[in-house]
């Protein structure tokens, strides 16, 4: 058998995701949001809704996510997300509108307006990365940082006395009578990778199902941050990350 | 026979809002402005025109959905007043970043910090200025009218559209409170999506097969990308000051002395001009009604036979930088304010323009 005929179509056992640009990713070897971007490139094709989607980059690592899916894009100030998103929504009603935040983006500068979008019950889809530690601005407390992690600003790990708890915020909003939909999922093994794409589906539906609004929280890894090889930063969020933000579904209905 | 009706300036605002086909209005209470997002409410235009009212948590909410309506091609707005506006700045900048067309109103109220909810236009230096971050410039609008509320809108989205730049209305609280009468705009429908896409091929409305994906966003990382964006910016801002000045000027062609003043300031500037010339003062008065772009150059073509000028405005002296800077020192340039919500009399201008310019 030559190359050729191993290149056959029908011979194809795996292809690039068709929603994926060819730009070379920026993130590190590793990282969680990699694994993200592909499943929500996924779900959007295979929906059929690339033309009808449009997504809201943050601030954060993320932001250059309108360089990687095949999609209109808007990026938007830190932690205003789902302000933007709610505005395109409402004036857009037959569209996929979605949010793509980190933990900063989301639970700490964004909480008012992440809070609200959900209160509104905004029909948009909300995606949240929450590896516990600022990324893109080199390793800083976030949020969701769990205590005892040792951040560059927390050197000596984060002590609840002088910088309170992790914030559970995904807990949060389900408590709030806007969101249909709220789930912890992770991508550190290939059931889990499964399950969200699951979970992406699901909010990506519920947005034409006037539901309310549906939350996606991803427990991630940032292994450059946390100073760990991939293997070890998955591990290490198996074993801690998950303790503190347990998967599974918050609220389904 | 055209319908004149009575009503407030910030009324006036949100029914020419209405009737020119605008697509969505995004704002948070605050006085003295918070009659713009009530009539909106109780106009309900969601059933009629199909327009979107929405009442934001904060005012970074709503700037931020202004930001996400304009960069679909919608023709979106939001009305604040000063503390709000101050709130609203980063979104601001995004928004002039990003080169999205939107419409922006600020009724100002007396400052700094919580201040007072009565009229000021110490917002001048905020709104002309910068007031967020970066080099961006707002096209601005300063209405001394209820009409001209009223008509600044259409005109506001007219050249945020035209030049893809946030436009500001920038009145004062009396402009936003005062009842006038005023005749409201003819109806214009909203667009059609079609037509949106028509308009604004670059907003993000949803991809289509014969086009690559749309992207709004106001970074670009390296240095180069960044400053070729920064000088495209400042050739449009060069444009709209070659275009767009605006201005209306009374006595002004053989005036000895002319003030110069917008808004609620330049009405009383009016009845001190007419006081004065009754009294055998030559003395004319320029209502810049863009503040940005400014009226420079009509105003150094005044300052060749004029003997002085003299700006009148509700703050402790901002837009007379720009007069000066005009006038370029060849005649004395003055000043009179009043601060912290005061008003100053057409007698207290009289004074002050004979103390200025040593006069009796």
């Amino acid at each position: 058998m030559t190359k050729q005929d191993i290149l056959k179509p029908e011979n194809l056992v795996y292809q690039k995701t068709k929603l994926l640009t060819k730009n070379v990713m920026h993130y590190c070897p590793g990282c969680s949001h990699g694994v993200i971007h592909k499943l929500i490139a996924e779900v959007i094709d295979e929906m059929g809704i690339q033309n009808e989607t449009i997504g809201v980059a943050p601030v954060g690592c993320a932001v250059f996510a309108y360089n990687y899916i095949d999609i209109d894009w808007q990026q938007a100030a830190h932690g205003r997300a789902p302000a933007v998103a709610t505005a395109i929504k409402r004036l857009l009603p037959e569209k996929y509108v979605f949010t793509y935040q980190g933990d900063g983006d989301l639970a700490a500068i964004g909480t008012a307006e992440t809070i609200h979008a959900c209160n509104r019950g905004d029909n948009i889809a909300i995606f949240f990365i929450n590896n516990g530690i600022y990324g893109m601005t080199g390793g800083q407390m976030a949020p969701t940082t769990l205590e005892g992690m040792k951040t560059v600003t927390t050197p000596s790990g984060r002590n609840h006395e002088m910088n309170g708890y992790p914030l559970k915020i995904s807990d949060m909003l389900a408590l709030i009578d806007g969101t249909c939909y709220v789930t912890r999922q992770s991508v550190d093994k290939l059931p889990a990778v499964m399950k969200a794409k699951k979970a992406i589906r699901k909010a990506f539906e519920n947005c034409q199902l006037k539901k309310g609004t549906s939350v996606v929280e991803f427990v991630s890894t940032c292994n450059t941050g946390w100073g760990m090889s991939p293997h070890k930063a998955n591990l290490w969020m198996q074993e801690n990350m998950t303790a503190r933000y347990p998967l599974g579904d918050i609220k389904n209905i | 026979m055209e319908e004149i009706k009575l009503m407030k300036g910030n009324e006036a605002i949100a029914h020419a809002a209405i009737r020119c086909g605008t697509d969505g209005y995004f704002g948070y209470p605050i006085t003295p402005q918070s009659e713009v997002m009530e009539t909106l409410m109780d106009e309900a235009p969601w059933n009629t025109t199909g327009m979107v009212v929405l009442q934001a948590e904060s005012e970074v909410a709503a700037i931020n959905m202004v930001y996400g309506g304009a960069a679909c091609g919608k023709k979106v707005m939001t009305s604040s007043s000063s503390p709000g506006m101050s709130l609203k700045q980063e979104g601001v900048s995004y928004i002039a970043g990003a080169e999205l067309p939107c419409l922006l109103v600020n009724v100002m109220r007396g400052g700094p910090g919580l201040g007072t909810i009565q009229p000021s236009q110490a917002d001048y230096f905020q709104t002309v200025k910068g007031g967020g971050h970066g080099d961006y410039r707002l096209i601005t609008l300063a209405p001394s009218t209820v009409q001209e509320m009223a008509d600044f809108v259409d005109l506001g989205f007219e050249l945020a559209f035209r030049y893809n730049n946030p436009a500001m209305i920038l009145a004062d609280g009396i402009v936003g409170q005062m009842m006038e009468k005023v005749v409201l705009p003819p109806f214009k429908p909203r667009r059609t999506n079609d037509e949106v896409r028509k308009q604004c091929p670059w907003g993000t409305m949803g991809k289509t097969d014969d086009r690559e994906r749309n992207i709004i966003t106001s970074l670009a990382l390296e240095a180069d990308v960044m400053e070729a964006t920064n000088n495209r910016l400042q050739a449009k801002y060069r444009i709209i000051e070659e275009k767009e000045v605006l201005f209306e000027e009374q006595n002004c062609e053989d005036a000895d002395y002319v003030f110069v003043a917008f808004g609620s300031a330049a009405r009383l500037c009016g009845n001190a001009m007419d006081a004065l010339r009754e009294q055998g003062f030559k003395v004319g008065l320029l209502r810049p009604i863009t503040l940005w772009p400014f009226p420079t150059k009509r105003i150094a073509e005044l300052a060749q036979k004029a003997k002085g000028f003299m700006s009148v405005e509700l703050s402790a002296g901002q837009m007379v930088e720009d007069v000066r800077l005009a006038v370029n020192g060849k005649v004395p340039v003055t000043f009179h304010g009043r601060m912290g919500g005061n008003i100053p009399s057409a007698e207290e201008i009289i004074e002050k323009f004979k103390e200025n310019f040593n006069l009796k």
